[in-house]
């Protein structure tokens, strides 16, 4: 067991380490195109890094988490737009829309569960895209160019690829940081026995829903964060963010890195993007590539990468 | 007279055409242990149920200690001081023996709306765990993962979930289920020893078992509560015989 988490410990290090360092790597070889390549990757991790609060350690599938990463992108989008391009103002618009967003979800969709909160929390995100598709006056279905990236003064410049870049490092840490408390902190614990039984939970007295709720609410707020940052990092926010082969992406980011591991998820968004990546440019049919490749780790691979390593170690 | 501490009063359960509690009246004073026996199939988890708010009665209430909680959910019922053990084991698989406990303790200890502190770092409530799992024997596999203690072990962790919740009621839905002999008498001896701090009811089928712990058993058959006495009246009665013993002698002796 022991030398199985270190293994792990290791291999996070080592994933840590190398973000870390990447903006001088592509400094010193002149690469800009990877530093680009993995903030889009950072981003999306702090995204698959908020599902698997909910996904992984509370057992709650939810397959609509890319409305977040709209509401948080069209926070920033339409402040801008409408000239208020303070950066302080459209990140707290940004996390609290998303925040209200998850409560009023949340408090309807936790109502079911299985198949049923898979299906309804799906049903919502596709009601998030189709209301984004209708603003016209924001780009309706082609989308809408943000011209000014979030302006936080001297603080930062979200137009400095690097400044940018290790901005969003931050957040993504933080997160990890923020998760890794939460988990083990007592509302952590009481999360994850309601993944491992619900009714022995109620019967010692947990209020479930209540507890499911809130951890959906910080799940949500924290992907609004990585959408504020998607959209400053494209320039762009359209309906596409939102829709549900966004959310599936997320789901097997997870999946792939091993669901309730506090760093399985990064490691998962690395390794889906860089794939996506490297096999799109072989070739165009590079999902034909992508599909079997994921069914064999996730049928061979129970747990995922962060599953794989531990078994890897023991064995 | 007092009001007694657990009052079911014309408590009635259907499942479609079937009647699976048929007007049951029950009571349970303090510090007293009260078993419910019965032939498979008698309604005797149903009612338990009932009485935790894992299923909603369709006639009639139940009162603890005086205060009306027929529509209250188990939470609720639960921090008033009403526990229970599953028939079919019901723990938390992939957490320790210590952290199984511990949650029931956290669930009566304040607020757990705390996000950042290390709860299995909290000294208070690993030393209600550890006392509860001591009180059960099994204090040396605190440790252990739950899915890699034995049948017996959970049953004991069980009870000491339970405990850790402090009740006044102990809901007991056939704790012996499963347990050799040793295990068996080990169960009982703690559960004669349990009587002194809580009030039981219990389900069971071991009749050696209940005929030596029960102050009070109700015979359930059908749904229908047919006799309820002392251990001496019950065993004396024509119409329990008929029913239950006559028909299950098996059961009886093989306790």
């Amino acid at each position: 067991m022991k030398s199985s988490l270190n293994v792990s410990a290791f291999v996070a290090a080592l994933v840590v380490a190398g973000l870390v360092l990447l903006p001088v790597y592509s400094n010193l070889t002149g690469n800009i195109f990877i530093l680009t390549l993995f903030t889009r990757i950072v981003i999306l991790a702090l995204a698959a890094v908020s599902l698997n609060l909910i996904l992984g350690y509370g057992g709650m599938p939810s397959f609509g988490h890319a409305a977040y990463l709209g509401i948080g992108g069209y926070a920033v989008g339409i402040l801008a737009q409408e000239g208020i391009g303070s950066g302080y103002a459209q990140f707290a618009v940004a996390l609290a829309a998303s925040a209200a967003y998850a409560l009023v979800i949340g408090a309807l969709s936790l109502r079911t569960r299985g198949v049923y909160f898979i299906m309804i929390t799906l049903a919502f995100a596709q009601m998030a895209y189709y209301v984004a598709s209708g603003l016209a006056r924001y780009g309706g279905d082609d989308g809408l160019t943000i011209y000014t990236r979030s302006d936080f003064g001297s603080l930062i410049s979200l137009s400095n690829r690097v400044q940018f870049y290790y901005l969003c490092l931050a957040c993504l840490l933080a997160t990890v940081f923020l998760i890794w408390r939460i988990v083990n902190s007592r509302f952590g614990l009481v999360v994850q026995g309601l993944r491992s039984n619900e009714q022995r939970m109620q019967a010692i007295g947990f209020p479930s829903k209540r507890y499911k709720l809130v951890a959906f609410v910080i799940a949500g707020t924290l992907c609004g964060l990585s959408g504020a940052l998607l959209a400053n990092n494209t320039d762009f926010v359209s309906p596409a963010v939102m829709y549900w082969t966004r959310s599936g992406d997320l789901m097997v980011m997870v999946i792939l890195g091993g669901m309730g591991t506090l760093v399985g998820p990064v490691i998962g968004a690395v390794v889906y993007l860089l794939l996506e990546e490297l096999l799109s440019q072989i070739t165009e049919y590079w999902a034909l590539i992508m599909g079997p490749l994921l069914l064999l780790i996730v049928l061979f691979g129970r747990g995922g990468i962060m599953g794989l390593l531990g078994r890897l170690n023991r064995g | 007279m007092a009001e007694p501490l657990l009052r079911v009063d014309n408590l009635v359960r259907r499942f479609g055409g079937i009647v699976a509690t048929d007007h049951v009246c029950l009571d349970v004073a303090k510090g007293e242990i009260h078993a419910i026996i019965g032939p498979n199939g008698a309604g005797k988890t149903t009612l338990i149920s009932q009485l935790t708010g894992h299923l909603a009665p369709h006639g009639g209430s139940v009162y603890l200690a005086g205060r009306d909680i027929t529509a209250m959910p188990a939470y609720r019922r639960c921090a008033l001081g009403l526990a229970r053990s599953f028939q079919i084991t019901s723990l938390l698989p992939d957490f320790t023996a210590a952290d199984n406990v511990a949650l029931a303790a956290q669930a009566h200890d304040g607020s757990s709306f705390r996000f950042f502190g290390n709860a299995r770092k909290e000294r208070g409530l690993r030393d209600a765990a550890h006392a509860a799992l001591a009180r059960v024997g099994i204090e040396d596999r605190a440790d252990v993962p739950v899915a890699r203690l034995s049948h017996g072990e959970q049953r004991e962790l069980e009870l000491a979930v339970a405990l850790a919740t402090r009740p006044q009621l102990l809901l007991l839905d056939e704790p012996m289920a499963g347990l050799g002999v040793t295990e068996s008498a080990e169960m009982v001896k703690l559960l004669a020893e349990l009587r002194r701090e809580v009030s039981i009811v219990l389900v069971e089928h071991d009749m050696e078992a209940v005929f030596a712990l029960a102050d009070r058993i109700s015979v359930l058959v059908y749904g229908r509560i047919i006799a309820s006495g002392t251990p001496d009246q019950i065993r004396a009665n024509d119409e329990v015989k008929r029913a239950y013993l006559g028909d299950q002698h098996v059961v009886v002796k093989h306790g």
